[in-house]
């Protein structure tokens, strides 16, 4: 079989990258646009992006997203690896599936519900609803994502390796400390990635559990539009695409740059016997 | 090291009543699931020995050194180390290293990180810790080596560097979990006699798991041959080969002719009465069992002597048939017999000539004979 680019996957690809990227495209253009109507082009200005910076509400609400989405990956990269390292080492203990179906439960829960859900917690549990409870809401499901990464590296980890750690007379948690982290140190980091970004853009959840004056950028905008598009909304969306594309393209990079390293090893050692 | 090869040969702590074993392995069992692993397994090891633990996949030999390691815990017995019971002693704590299949070298370590992770576990002082890893670095002769990353190290050198890394903290015991099953075939044979000069050097106790016969007859100053979680045979090699105590021992190990029948008792010749030889087989010494009892005849290839000529009347153990197959080996040809009763039988006889034209052909008529003494009579 040839090949190659021939006319009809050339025309196949074309066609699939155009329907996912010509909205976003036709969103960072009309950023540039002088005219305050959105679909009418006046020529290239960036006034847009100077009349964004002196808004001060937008503002905030891209400093208070910032804050969740930091906080949040944190907080659901620790818990996603201890739950991934629970999943991978501890063998079959007792509601070993029940643990693991409901690890993997958010990936496929939707938002709506998991928002729902987290809301009514937060409403028993009388805490005021604020960037807290976001930022908790989003380490609960960003969690799950780590967890999935974190479990599948560990599943193709040498296990020996930390039980020569524990010969040599290192203790089990200080072996996960100096040992098993360092190794799996990537993967890690591609699901803190995975977290902040899923925390950056998310609204359905964030919705669902802020409270007055806690308002994300996806909220605000959300916001914003139902008022009318302005140009200002194109600026801040283009921001917002360039952190989140440059999250996604840093997580894979970070992964398949181990991948690649852990590749050449293992051919190193097979070849240099 | 002139003595050496003398004091090796009369190393024997095991037939030395006073001789206080390091390990002692009290009927110990491990199961997994409904899976037996090991059952019911006791075993003395003696300071200073080079203990092979032989047998083939699944007979719970890796079972039993992941449990004298400490990574699994037995469901029933003891194990003692020089005295003290190690049973529930974590393996962080066991007084033992390990060197693993698979080396398990830390890979984001170098070398000396490597070597020197488990001293600083220890607490020891920068400067020794310095010392001894240049130590075993020379032990192990790769004294350069010490910066570079296990996957700038070639198969055999990082061979090396597992082995260094587990004697660094001179252990009570090492254990070896098949140290060379990842080495071709070459580097592998001249592994197994290094690890021996090691080994006498350090003086500590090896225990290696293997299923490799040739590794454990060069090696080990005692093997232990195990069956589903049960040693069969426990002996220095030769006896392993010469006196192997059941057909499951003598089969596993190199290649054997197995002759099956009856007691005949008799006060001078005792005999077996067996049917697959169509004759009587004369047997070195009387059995202590009752005549008609059910026996078998083991006796190796290289140990029967093959002749085209018909041995004089009244020779004792000879049997007669066509050569079937020949298999030439270089060192040995192996002949394959095929007797009267259909019974096949190998000899194999050295080639002491360059082989230009054979004596022995396929098809011929062949006589097979062999002294009483060479045979050895099995009961189970």
């Amino acid at each position: 079989m040839r090949r190659g680019l021939t006319p009809i996957n050339l025309t196949a690809l074309t066609l699939g990258f155009a329907f996912l990227y010509v909205p976003i495209f036709l969103l960072i253009i009309y950023s540039f646009n002088e005219s305050k109507l959105v679909t009418v082009w006046a020529g290239f200005s960036t006034k847009w992006y100077g009349e964004m910076a002196r808004d001060d509400a937008l503002i905030a609400a891209a400093l208070m997203t910032l804050k969740v989405a930091l906080l949040s990956s944190t907080v659901a990269t620790v818990l996603g690896t201890l739950a991934g390292v629970l999943l991978a080492r501890f063998g079959r203990f007792r509601g070993r599936t029940l643990f693991s179906g409901m690890i993997y439960a958010p990936l496929v829960m939707p938002e709506v519900i998991t928002g729902l859900a987290l809301l009514l917690m937060f409403v028993a549990m009388g805490l005021a609803r604020g960037y807290f409870t976001v930022m908790i809401a989003h380490a609960t499901f960003a969690m799950a994502y780590v967890a999935v990464v974190v479990q599948s590296r560990l599943a193709t980890m040498d296990r020996s390796v930390e039980e020569a750690a524990l010969d040599l007379g290192c203790p089990p948690f200080k072996t996960f400390l100096v040992i098993t982290l360092p190794i799996i140190a990537p993967a890690v980091i591609a699901g803190w990635l995975l977290a902040f970004t899923l925390s950056l853009d998310d609204l359905v959840i964030a919705s669902f559990t802020t409270g007055p004056g806690s308002t994300t950028l996806p909220m605000k905008i959300y916001s914003q539009v139902r008022l009318g598009v302005t140009p200002e909304i194109n600026a801040i969306s283009t921001i917002l695409v360039g952190i989140v594309t440059i999250g996604v393209v840093a997580a894979s990079l970070v992964n398949r740059r181990a991948a690649l390293r852990r590749e050449r090893d293992e051919r190193l050692a097979f070849a240099k016997t | 090291m002139a003595s050496g090869p003398t004091t090796r040969r009369t190393f024997e702590p095991w037939d030395d009543p006073k001789s206080k074993p390091i390990l002692r392995v009290s009927s110990v069992s491990k199961s997994y699931g409904s899976v037996t692993a090991v059952d019911q397994l006791s075993l003395d090891i003696h300071r200073g020995e080079f203990f092979a633990l032989l047998g083939p996949s699944g007979c719970g030999k890796t079972t039993l050194l992941r449990m004298l390691a400490g990574f699994e815990r037995p469901d029933t017995g003891r194990i003692e180390l020089d005295g003290v019971d190690m049973t529930a002693v974590p393996p962080y704590r066991r007084p033992v290293n390990m060197m693993f299949q698979s080396y398990a070298l830390f890979p984001h370590m170098s070398v000396e990180g490597n070597i020197a992770f488990g001293l600083k576990q220890e607490g020891l002082p920068a400067r020794e810790i310095k010392t001894r890893v240049a130590e075993a670095l020379a032990l192990v002769q790769l004294p350069d080596y010490g910066r570079r990353k296990p996957h700038q190290l070639s198969g055999g050198q990082r061979q090396r560097v597992a082995l260094a890394r587990s004697l660094v903290k001179r252990p009570k015991m090492l254990l070896l979990d098949e140290p060379l099953a990842a080495l071709d075939r070459k580097l592998r044979e001249e592994t197994q006699f290094e690890l021996m000069t090691i080994q006498e050097q350090v003086g500590i106790t090896f225990v290696i798991v293997t299923h490799d016969q040739d590794e454990a007859m060069t090696m080990a100053s005692r093997i232990a041959v195990m069956d589903r979680g049960r040693i069969a045979q426990v002996a220095p090699p030769t006896e392993i080969y010469e006196q192997p105590n059941s057909r499951y021992v003598a089969d596993f190990i190199g290649s054997v002719n197995l002759f099956e029948g009856n007691y005949v008792g008799g006060d001078g010749a005792p005999t077996m009465r067996c049917a697959e030889a169509g004759c009587d087989l004369s047997l070195a010494q009387p059995l202590l069992v009752a005549p008609g009892h059910r026996l078998w005849v083991a006796i190796r290839p290289e140990k029967l002597e093959i002749s085209r000529e018909p041995p004089p009347p009244g020779t004792l153990n000879c049997l007669s048939g066509v050569v079937w197959d020949i298999g030439y080996l270089g060192d040995f040809s192996t002949y394959r017999v095929k007797l009267d009763s259909g019974k096949i039988v190998s000899a194999a006889e050295a080639n002491r000539m360059r082989l230009t034209e054979r004596t022995i052909s396929w098809e011929d008529r062949v006589y097979l004979r062999w002294v009483p003494q060479a045979a050895v009579a099995l009961l189970s």
